[in-house]
């Protein structure tokens, strides 16, 4: 795995904002963890994306991640970013693994309403577990990294900043996996299945990896959310919820690594906006963002990118 | 006793709110997500007129059909323009990016609600309480339920009879079976799938505009109801109505069960049947062989 250019001036552009964070208020740095977040599901839909599957049900990891950091605090008492962090993985990646034997069987729509009805599984269960504070959820404490506890002040830019280490650790992994034989794969698979097959390659464990790479994406994904809001609530794993990650992956595209990221960041804008503009409208605005997107730019704002880079070359 | 009034109840309820989305999906090969927004819009159209019915003092018996009419103006004022401007130019990508563009029509139906009906819930219990109660067991039930059974069974045997014996239902199959050829045999394709998608649209109003006098009608309220009309539409197998009749038994008989032994898990168990039939019969209990293209 070799970090390659694109990812190296994201890394940096990152530091930048780091660097830039005094500067910044407060809810801009959340709004940024948050669509950081956001992006790592996104990043697992976009592997879905690439095998022509759509997930209607990636909330679910979401939601294990977060409840999985939150049951370590509370019953553990472990505070400690990155052990809440590897027990989210996990968590998720072990479900995923075992729901993956059944869900890498199905295919187009199928997959997607499958996978919706886990999340609604889960979303049932916790809503009614009082031990779990049922619809209310509950808060997550303050996080400590090494035993170090942030002062106030610095804890946002702190979960920022493990936000993105956590993040160009993956886009690494996941830049890797797109250009091993195995990522190559994926769009074998969704051009022709049985011809892919033919060649010798298995589709069902080439699905099973990425479903269980992408449930680990969005169980780390759902801790950082978690540590960033520090409240979490069965709506993380309800329906809407995955619809939002779906329209994240479709606004940003599958064209490169980095589209879930530009994605989510457009969306963190457009949610943050309109919604301060107009409450009672901003459904309609993504509603009508995500017609237009798939009408106008049906391989997403990644294609802008790309356009631009080709104009120039 | 009390297990299976509630059972047949509750299924004709699922019956009502999913099988227009079946119907649209096996005519046009579309998962509609906003099947939800006309679930709510004929709970909000009704609420409208239910309320005008009775500030004006007409007949209190008739104001079921006015229910109805509000229903059908519902689906057939929004549903075919959608159709017909929108998703008419989209058929030739993926089921799954069809999807996605109901799913943004979802999003600006919800808010349009919102817009034309406020945020504040509307109480419209006139037609329910009218009914009076019966008793089975020592227990006493609503007459409304009689009413919504009675409304599923008609719906469906309607439809039935629609698609068996009458030219519009032949025309329809063949529709379904082969939508290019049938164009090429002079059928109109076009004309056929905008009156679809208004009679499922409508099929989803008319469910909304019967449930609105049992709840409060507020926002949000078509979100769950598509999620469930999905659940009964998939275990039945996409685009079977009788698939849907049965998974709307099944689901509604499970979730009364459930409701009484163990009230924590009912929405659990609702998707547990989903997952489980899925799990063994792949594409629902009703399904056709899809042949496989290399």
């Amino acid at each position: 795995m070799s970090i390659d250019k694109p990812i190296f001036r994201f890394a940096v552009f990152l530091g930048c904002l780091l660097l830039a964070s005094p500067w910044l208020p407060q809810w801009a740095m959340f709004m940024i963890t948050i669509a950081g977040a956001n992006g790592m599901v996104v990043l697992g839909l976009m592997l879905f994306l690439r095998a022509g599957l759509v997930s209607f049900g990636q909330a679910l990891y979401f939601c294990v991640g977060a409840y999985a950091t939150g049951l370590m605090t509370q019953m553990f008492k472990f505070t400690d970013i990155f052990v809440l962090l590897i027990s989210a993985g996990v968590m998720s990646g072990v479900l995923a693994y075992i729901l993956g034997f059944l869900l890498a069987k199905y295919r187009a729509i199928f997959f997607g309403l499958l996978s919706l009805a886990f999340s609604m599984i889960l979303y049932g269960l916790l809503a009614k577990t009082e031990a779990l504070g049922s619809t209310d959820g509950f808060n997550i404490p303050a996080i400590t990294i090494l035993g170090w506890l942030p002062p106030q002040p610095l804890v946002r830019v702190t979960i920022l900043a493990v936000t993105f280490a956590v993040m160009l650790l993956c886009l690494t992994f996941v830049n890797g996996l797109l250009r091993s034989p195995r990522g190559l794969l994926l769009t074998a698979i969704r051009d022709n299945e049985i011809r892919t097959e033919y060649m010798g390659a298995s589709a069902q464990r080439t699905i099973h990896l990425i479903y269980v790479i992408a449930g680990v994406l969005a169980g780390l994904g759902g801790a950082l959310a978690a540590v960033a809001v520090g409240h979490i609530d069965p709506a993380m794993a309800f329906w809407t919820t995955s619809g939002e990650f779906i329209f994240i992956t479709i606004l940003g595209g599958i064209g490169s690594v980095l589209a879930p990221f530009l994605g989510s960041m457009v969306f963190g804008v457009i949610h943050t906006v309109a919604f301060a503009n107009s409450p009672n409208t901003w459904q309609m605005m993504i509603g009508l963002a995500l017609i237009a997107v798939i009408l106008l730019l049906p391989d997403g704002l990644w294609s802008l990118v790309s356009r631009m880079k080709k104009a120039r070359a | 006793m009390v297990v299976l009034v509630d059972g047949i109840n509750y299924s004709a309820w699922l019956f009502l709110s999913a099988v227009g989305l079946t119907l649209i999906y096996g005519v046009m090969k579309i998962v509609n997500v906003a099947h939800g927004s006309f679930y709510a819009m004929g709970a909000y159209a009704a609420a409208s007129v239910v309320g005008y019915w009775t500030t004006n003092g007409f007949n209190p018996y008739l104001s079921y059909l006015a229910l109805v009419v509000a229903a059908v103006l519902a689906g057939f004022v929004v549903g075919p323009p959608i159709e017909r401007f929108l998703l008419r130019y989209q058929y030739e990508k993926d089921e799954v990016v069809i999807l996605l563009i109901t799913y943004g029509l979802f999003l600006i139906l919800e808010d349009v609600i919102k817009l034309i009906w406020g945020v504040n819930p509307y109480f419209v219990s006139e037609p329910y309480e009218l009914l009076g109660n019966f008793e089975i067991a020592e227990m006493s039930y609503p007459n409304y339920y009689l009413l919504m059974v009675g409304l599923a069974l008609v719906v469906g045997l309607m439809l039935l009879y629609v698609l068996n014996k009458t030219r519009f239902g032949r025309l329809l199959v063949s529709v379904i079976h082969d939508r290019e050829i049938s164009a090429a045999m002079g059928i109109d394709v076009g004309k056929i799938f905008v009156l679809t998608f208004g009679v499922g649209c409508s099929l989803a109003a008319l469910a909304g505009a019967f449930t609105a006098p049992t709840i409060s009608v507020t926002p949000g309220l078509g979100v769950e109801v598509i999620v469930l009309s999905f659940a009964v539409v998939v275990t039945g197998g996409l685009g079977s109505l009788p698939g849907v009749a049965l998974a709307a038994l099944i689901m509604g008989m499970v979730r009364a069960l459930c409701v009484h032994f163990a009230p924590q898990l009912e929405l659990f168990v609702i998707f547990s049947v989903m997952a489980l039939v899925l799990a063994f019969r792949p594409r629902g209990l009703f399904s056709l062989a899809e042949t496989r293209k290399i």
